[in-house]
């Protein structure tokens, strides 16, 4: 395996679950729902889904109870939000705060054991192919899980009734619950689906990246996920591009520091971000366009007038 | 006690601390900790450090502790609220916490403070510390003679004093057994994040590097090395369950018998302000976890080291000892002095790296 292949599977690692939890996230406040709670979520999918493959034997299962603990965790939050209509940035926020808690409790008797690593894919002759065969044929299935979910999430907002359907509650939850759409239906799914994505994110950091359960694994990764969908306009594929970028200029920087440039490590340190939201908010600085993506009733408490 | 609720916000830290009442006859020693106390590392060292506590002066103490306490202003409230809950002594256990310990103690003189790893004091505040570095000076020495490609990589959290030390003590280990032996050195900004650190770690294998060590607090490193079939050293704790072929040895942080002595003497009302604890391996503050996966030669020489360093006879920071610009830092036989060494903010000659400020 070539250096270059290595860092392009390096950036691929790192960029996988910011893309997964954003997509999540993107269908969410698309909805007009503002979950802030990603990081918890996140850390729960990392906990659960490292305690089910631990218990079970098996990764696929660890998997699986990363999905269902990040949908576990959203429903509480879909309650307290869509159906008691608590403001939802302070119920987002708790989220987070539950999350980080709880998984600590949780996993405690897994800190230090042995945790399951997905297999990768290994398919002969192409995933040997120079420079590509590895990234494009002989990663983990989360990896093509994210591609195929940024794929889906597109054509769902964008090419079917239901996804237009999404984001006119997005846009004017009075006005589609005057057409006779079920919003509170709508937003329940959307926020649903939004905690598999962060919880199969976790997953991915218990099981893919560093397979093993520490504390607080996700150190962050949640609240720039949440970031991304900001800077990105709510629009999937420049989420991909943002979340490739953020990957590729944290994993170049840390090459750039063992190469011995003399540049401030501080400054490296904080490129990723610099870069990010610099790029996605000069491909984003059309404010018409902009206007328009953004959902308008983003974050405002829905309560049906009967 | 009760399981504190990791908190990104001081409110809820404050809140965690409130503890249930106590009796009477009992003490209380508290504890802030940078990480959770499951971290694998420098924390759980810690955390160690207090079971010990518990189990050899439980009936006459009681322990509590913060866990994940951001270093600034969160912990000064943090520690404030320790002061106030009517804890005896409070161990801040992170550099960062320096200033902030300084700043309650001088609101609370009836209660004492022990700062980790820093260099200031007061009338009721003391510093304590372990030389890292003997142990980094040992896995140096290791580090150059198991090494094919002549290249080590350390990954580094922030640029402070024992960081310093741990990367110069572990070069001059290196290039005792061979003087053209080179560092590559990255600073991930942070203590406790698996993710960056395992992403630091594959980066510097990719660049030819084929040891490991870092400064860092999760096994991920370790975990990295294992997967890519190369050799690396644990650090605060024995990480050999991450790195069953890889961990060569790990420097071991023993806190507890240091935490027993200090509130033995609080108990005892001999506990002074003022002063400065700097153990090492002598005192057992520290130690080296079993030398593994290297040929027995090499084990015995590493155990030849630790014995000079326990008796004194070998001060891994003795002249002659270049700076990294070219001057000379010590003379032939001359050796660092502690204030020095506390405040080291300059690389040894053969560090590949530019000191951030």
């Amino acid at each position: 395996m070539g250096i270059a292949e290595s860092i392009l599977l390096t950036i691929a690692t790192a960029a996988t679950p910011l893309l997964i939890a954003a997509m999540g996230e993107l269908v969410v406040e698309r909805s007009g729902v503002l979950n802030l709670g990603v990081e918890g979520m996140m850390v729960m999918g990392a906990v659960c889904g490292f305690a089910a493959a631990a218990l079970t034997g098996s990764p696929w299962m660890g998997v699986f109870g990363g999905i269902l603990a990040g949908v576990v965790m959203s429903l509480l939050f879909a309650f307290l939000t869509l159906s008691i209509a608590t403001n939802q940035v302070a119920t987002g926020l708790s989220l987070t705060l539950l999350g980080l808690g709880l998984s600590g409790m949780i996993g405690e008797s897994f800190v230090g054991s042995a945790g399951r690593k997905l297999p990768v894919l290994d398919l002969p002759v192409l995933s040997d192919l120079p420079l590509v065969g590895r990234l494009v044929f002989g990663q983990d299935p989360i990896f093509y899980m994210s591609i195929a979910l940024t794929l889906g999430v597109s054509w769902f907002l964008f090419r079917t009734r239901a996804g237009l359907t999404l984001r006119s509650i997005g846009d004017s939850h009075s006005s589609a619950h005057a057409l006779g759409i079920s919003v509170i239906g709508y937003r329940y799914l959307a926020v649903m689906f939004g905690g598999a994505c962060a919880g199969l994110a976790g997953a991915h950091l218990s099981l893919v990246y560093t397979p093993q359960w520490v504390e607080n694994m996700t150190a962050g990764r949640g609240w720039i996920a949440l970031a991304l969908v900001v800077f990105a306009s709510w629009r999937p594929l420049r989420v991909l591009a943002g979340a490739y970028l953020f990957g590729a200029v944290t994993i170049g920087q840390l090459h750039a520091q063992a190469l011995g440039f003399g540049i401030p490590s501080q400054l490296l340190s904080s490129l990723p971000y610099l870069a990010t939201i610099v790029v996605l908010v000069l491909i984003s600085r059309n404010r018409r366009l902009t206007l328009m993506n953004t959902p308008a009733s983003l974050g405002q408490p829905f309560v049906p007038e009967r | 006690m009760r399981k504190t609720l990791l908190g990104l916000a001081a409110a809820a830290l404050a809140l965690s601390v409130s503890a249930p009442a106590i009796a009477q006859d009992k003490i209380k020693a508290c504890f802030v900790y940078i990480g959770p106390k499951t971290d694998g590392g420098w924390t759980q060292a810690h955390d160690i450090g207090r079971q010990l506590v518990d189990k050899e002066l439980g009936d006459k103490v009681e322990t509590q502790y913060v866990e994940s306490v951001p270093e600034g202003p969160d912990a000064e409230r943090v520690i404030e609220r320790f002061a106030r809950s009517g804890c005896a002594i409070v161990f801040t256990t992170s550099f960062g916490y320096m200033d902030q310990t300084i700043a309650v103690a001088s609101k609370f003189p009836d209660v004492k403070f022990e700062h980790a790893t820093g260099y200031k004091t007061a009338e009721n505040v003391t510093s304590y510390n372990s030389r890292f570095y003997e142990g980094r000076y040992i896995i140096g020495q290791i580090a150059a003679k198991m090494s094919k490609t002549g290249v080590a990589g350390y990954i580094a959290s922030f640029p402070v004093p024992e960081v310093v030390q741990g990367i110069n003590a572990f070069t001059l280990g290196a290039q005792s057994v061979n003087p053209d032996f080179k560092l590559k050195v990255i600073w991930v900004n942070t203590w406790h994040d698996a993710g960056k650190e395992a992403d630091a770690a594959k980066a510097l294998i990719d660049q030819g590097v084929d040891i490991l060590t870092q400064h860092t607090d999760s096994a991920a490193p370790m975990q990295i090395a294992e997967e890519r079939g190369i050799k690396a050293f644990g650090q605060a704790f024995d990480q050999i369950q991450a790195g069953p072929n890889a961990q060569l040895t790990a420097i071991v942080d023993t806190w507890g018998p240091y935490y027993v002595k200090r509130i033995q003497a609080v108990l005892d009302g001999t506990w002074k302000g003022g002063e400065a604890t700097w153990d090492g391996l002598a005192e057992g503050i520290l130690e080296m976890a079993p030398y593994t996966n290297m040929p027995d030669d090499m084990k015995a020489a590493a155990e030849e080291t630790e014995a000079k360093i326990k008796s004194g006879e070998l001060k891994p920071f003795t002249g002659p000892i270049t700076k990294q610009d070219g001057t000379e830092w010590l003379k032939e036989g001359e050796s660092a002095d502690d204030p020095t060494l506390l405040g080291l903010n300059f690389y040894v000659k053969g560090v590949d790296d530019k000191l951030p400020n």
